[in-house]
């Protein structure tokens, strides 16, 4: 949509090692966040970013292990809290890169106002949520976006719970950038161009396989096996078709809702299709509260309609109030209500004509 | 209109030579416009030369239903040719505008003061309001008291007929009515309030004429009418005070500008995190006019959201400055400990009030010490100041900044609710007295490669702000390797860091060396106090050594760490009194440092301490 920010920053020249750290990465292994870590490093040198203006910020849990292995600045901060942080880092510089790491239990339950804050401000960032639908670092206890019924050590009989729609939550807060993607996608280099190219914030959803407290639980589209059924790859301006073009998703007048139609030799207008407008936040409503099961499962770009963002909000306006200030000490420290006193009687020192007029002493 | 008037005895009666010092209270509904009436008879009494204190002391509801007796606002206000440190213990004179402002506050009266009542309030529904069963002012029950009352709302309503206001508008202008009489009582200028409305009122003409009108005749009405009371104006001499720029400042103020002075000194732009609380926000609102100074204020979402903020803006390389009060405070443990852990600058503001939980929103407390000193997990030192005065405040605020930089590390500033809206007279200073102690980050690798928790001659790291070239690295809560800072578990690492923050912390009080205010370096009897504490102390100890006793005057700053000669200064007197507005936490933690025996006095009635009770304490000690 907007991809004025690349255009306007220097590109620098690196390549995926330039962003790989010595530490050693301590995730289990075949956890799904190797695969986001990896895309990530992939994609970094795709955007010319600089390592030295990129801060990656996180909170706290697996996922939010990751800065330590970015060859960049980077904050592991506490839990839920990165966003604030984060808000600090760009308002105190606004040309830093900053990307935010979290979970789906740092950023939707501790940190759920933090999320919604730094959507509804539209702070200039991305945040990657890793949702693995279960608290990991902790070892393994359900979370806020676990499905009902999810057995854990604090739920053996299955939790009770609604569970959150990370993307729904992100719209309803304001969001003007809405994409989901899962840890081993190949699409998700394409996805995180178009939240580093958005200007405001950027919120990405990514399935991560918790391979240990909750693995497969992405499986019904993630595999191989499920993906033509149970994918649905939204693309702006192409028509919302999946099944390997043999089905789509139309809108159901009467209901006003979404409906899967079947398409057939390929004519999808007859179908009533709907092509993808990233810009109708009416459609990217009903895209995150579609169901899966009886729906594929909406990843790609599903909503990006830049508003100004926060951080230029702010540096715009204290420039406008410091215009044509020049900030003396002095006087701001001899302002308000003064009098001078001397080996006479006290007088105002507005009449002595000495009020905010300087030094005096 | 006339009331009954008792034997006067007052300092105000005609026969009465001058007094040194005068206090005056204003009280009335929360809707009466007292804090105005009080902060424009302060600057009056500042500009007729009179050192002077004050005290604010207003309900916690916004608009509490009218008349009633927890809707009472008060303004209490001290000055005198000499030295006022306190804004008094007792009133001379009270100015009462209606029923529950009079019944709570009249026994704080001294005997024989004056009461001056709007008896035009003093009607049935107001006096079933506050619970009178019947007319004080004609009952007879004030007869310990001189009084004065006249129909206070009736004289101003005359007054501003011409100017054609409603009848509620026009009853507005009683606060202005009372200031008048109360200017005409000690002979001061009406001008300087005059210049105030009308700039005040300066799109609504109508009303700057109707205010004026209604000052200019409640003064008149002091000179010409037949008072019930022969009261005579008193005009106090001006108090003793080095020539020069001066100006009422409150500690809110003074913090601000402190902070704003501090980030200047150091070179910095400043970042101010906040999220609103009685009585910390008046410094957010301050910093968010002063832009120009390079200062950024962000209203975050909650105070967890406010310090994270602000340590993000620390890290990028800002002053970051978060303020909160006691509830806020606790919010933000778990962040200072990352601040602690990422020793990383950070200024924390703390203007105490009454606690635990929600407490006493509007009123005083310095209970907040455990909280400064002790109150995270781990092992997270973390150095504190606490401001006295009003005026003190600025410069504790830049000694905060200067700590804070030097040693990378979040330090507390502890105020209170008091301090935080008293008003006092302030020698403006001289900026150019002030050394700067410019910020330095790193900006190339130094020799032996780039280590983030390497430390210099005062354990402080070097600052590194994302944006550097060469200097990526990466920074958190998790234990961090010595020098390197890479994460570390192993226990040898943890306890070399531990100590190590521990250290840097302690550090701190190298230099900082602890004076008395008044009073001998040894003696017998020393009386320590923090805070705001200071004006009744100070006086107490005063009048004691007036009558002879051998007593001293110690007033702690730095709070945590203590300064280095402290234990021996206090191992040399033979008692030491420790006056707190708490339960006793400065007590404590001097009997924990040094084994002395420091005696208790408390008070945690939301109220500063009067001097009698300290200068009873002392007796007592020393009988
Ligand atoms: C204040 C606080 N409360 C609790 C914890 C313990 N804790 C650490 S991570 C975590 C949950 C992490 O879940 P999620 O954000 O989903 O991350 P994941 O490990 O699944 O990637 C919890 C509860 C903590 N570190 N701090
Ligand atoms: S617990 Fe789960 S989320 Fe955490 S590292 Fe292991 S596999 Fe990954
Ligand atoms: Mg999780």
């Amino acid at each position: 949509m907007n991809d004025m920010t690349t255009l306007t920053k220097p590109r620098v020249e690196t390549v995926l090692k330039d962003w790989e750290t010595d530490q050693e990465v301590r995730w289990c292994p075949g956890c799904g966040d190797y695969a986001i870590l990896k895309a990530v490093q992939r994609t970094l040198p795709m955007l010319g970013a600089d390592p030295k203006n990129t801060v990656f910020v996180s909170g706290i849990g697996c996922s939010s292990r990751f800065p330590y292995y970015v060859e960049s600045y980077g904050f592991h901060t506490i839990h839920g809290r990165a966003p604030a942080v984060a808000t600090g880092v760009k308002l105190a510089n606004p040309e830093l890169d900053v990307w935010i790491v979290t979970g789906d239990g740092d950023g939707l339950s501790i940190g759920g106002n933090h999320t919604m804050h730094i959507l509804r401000r539209n702070l200039d960032c991305q945040i990657l949520l890793f949702n693995n639908e279960i608290y990991g670092l902790t070892k393994g206890q359900y979370s806020p976006t676990s499905r009902a019924g999810t057995r854990s050590p604090s739920s053996p009989a299955g939790s009770v719970d609604h569970p959150a729609k990370p993307a729904a939550f992100a719209l309803g807060s304001g969001a003007r950038f809405i994409a989901r993607a899962y840890d081993v996608a190949k699409q998700l280099s394409d996805v995180l161009i178009a939240a580093y190219n958005h200007k405001g914030a950027a919120f990405v959803e990514i399935f991560q396989n918790c391979i240990v407290y909750n693995k497969d639980v992405f499986a019904d589209f993630t595999e191989k096996k499920n993906a033509d059924d149970g994918q649905l790859w939204v693309e702006n301006g192409k028509p919302m078709l999946f099944g390997k073009g043999t089905k789509g998703i139309a809108l159901d007048r009467e209901a006003l809702a979404l409906k899967v139609v079947d398409v057939t030799d390929g004519d999808w207008q007859a179908a009533g299709v709907i092509i993808h407008d990233v810009t109708n936040r009416s459609v990217a409503h009903m895209l995150v509260e579609m169901p899966f099961g009886s729906f594929p499962m909406a990843l790609g770009v599903l909503y990006d309609d830049p508003a100004s963002s926060f951080e230029e909000a702010v540096v715009e306006q204290n420039a406008r109030l410091a215009a044509g200030k020049t900030p003396d000490l002095q006087k701001l420290v001899s302002q308000g209500q003064t009098w001078i006193v001397s080996a006479g009687p006290a007088t105002d020192a507005a009449e002595a004509g000495s009020a905010g007029s300087g030094p005096e002493l | 209109m006339a009331s009954a008037a008792s034997q006067s005895t007052a300092p105000l009666a005609s026969d009465e030579t001058v007094p040194e010092a005068v206090v005056v209270r204003f009280a009335g509904d929360s809707g009466d416009g007292m804090q105005l009436t009080g902060g424009q008879f302060t600057l009056s009494t500042a500009l007729a030369g009179n050192d002077l204190a004050t005290f604010p002391d207003f309900p916690a509801e916004i608009r509490a239903p009218q008349g009633t007796l927890f809707g009472v606002s008060a303004f209490q206000i001290n000055f005198g040719s000499s030295d006022i440190t306190t804004a008094g213990d007792a009133p001379d004179i009270l100015i009462a505008m209606n029923p529950a402002a009079l019944k709570t506050n009249v026994t704080d009266l001294k005997a024989g003061g004056l009461i001056i009542a709007d008896s035009g309030e003093f009607n049935d529904r107001n006096l079933a309001k506050a619970k009178y069963e019947s007319n004080p002012l004609q009952d007879g029950s004030l007869a310990r008291w001189q009084l004065l009352s006249f129909d206070i709302s009736a004289l101003t309503l005359e007054s501003v007929k011409p100017f054609g206001l409603g009848n509620k508008e026009a009853l507005r202008c009683k606060n202005m009515w009372t200031l008048g009489l109360a200017l005409w009582l000690f002979d001061r200028s009406r001008e300087p309030i005059v210049d105030w409305l009308k700039a005040k009122f300066a799109k609504a003409p109508e009303l700057a004429d109707a205010n004026i009108a209604a000052l200019n005749a409640g003064h008149a009405y002091g000179e010409t009418a037949e008072l019930a009371v022969p009261v005579k104006q008193l005009h106090l001499p001006p108090a003793p005070a080095p020539e020069g720029l001066y100006r009422t400042v409150t500690g809110a103020e003074a913090i601000s500008l402190g902070l704003v002075a501090g980030a200047q000194l150091a070179g910095l732009p400043m970042f101010f995190g906040g999220y609103p609380i009685t009585p910390a926000s008046a410094i957010l609102h301050h910093l968010s006019r002063l832009k120009e100074f390079g200062v950024t204020t962000f209203q975050a979402e909650d105070e967890i959201a406010a310090i994270a903020s602000a340590i993000g803006a620390s890290y990028a390389g800002s002053l970051g400055v978060t303020s909160s009060s006691g509830p806020g405070i606790a919010l933000k443990g778990e962040a200072m400990g990352l601040a602690i852990m990422t020793e990383l600058p950070l200024i924390i503001v703390n203007s105490q009030r009454g606690g635990p939980s929600t407490g006493l929103p509007t009123k005083t407390e310095q209970s907040d010490l455990y909280q400064a000193v002790y109150g995270r997990n781990g092992d997270a030192p973390m150095p504190v100041l606490a401001a006295r005065s009003p005026a003190d405040a600025f410069d504790v605020a830049i000694e905060a900044v200067r700590i804070a930089i030097e040693y990378m590390t979040p330090v507390m500033l502890l105020t209170d609710g008091y301090i935080a809206n008293a008003a006092e007279p302030w020698h403006v200073p001289d900026m150019s007295t002030y050394a700067p102690f410019k910020a330095k980050f790193l900006e190339t690798i130094p020799e032996g490669g780039l280590k983030p928790f390497a430390r210099n001659e005062k354990l402080a790291r070097p600052w590194i702000k994302p944006g550097t070239p060469d200097l990526m690295h990466r920074i958190g809560g998790i234990e961090k390797e010595v020098n390197t800072g890479h994460i570390n578990y192993e226990p040898a690492n943890h306890q070399a860091m531990t100590e190590l923050r521990r250290d840097k912390v302690l550090g701190v009080a190298r230099g900082i060396r602890q004076g008395v205010e008044i009073g001998e370096e040894t003696g017998k009897l020393a009386v320590v106090g923090w805070g705001s504490t200071f004006g009744p102390i100070h006086q107490a100890v005063r009048r004691a050594r007036r009558k002879g006793h051998d007593v001293a005057h110690i007033h702690i700053r730095h709070i945590w760490p203590l300064p280095e000669n402290l234990g021996d200064l206090l191992k040399g007197y033979d008692q030491i009194l420790v006056p707190e507005m708490n339960t006793g936490q400065l007590k404590t933690v001097l009997r924990d440092q040094y084994l002395v025996d420091a005696r208790p006095l408390n008070k945690i009635s939301g109220q500063p301490f009067r001097i009698a009770e300290i200068e009873a304490a002392i007796e007592g000690m020393l009988a």
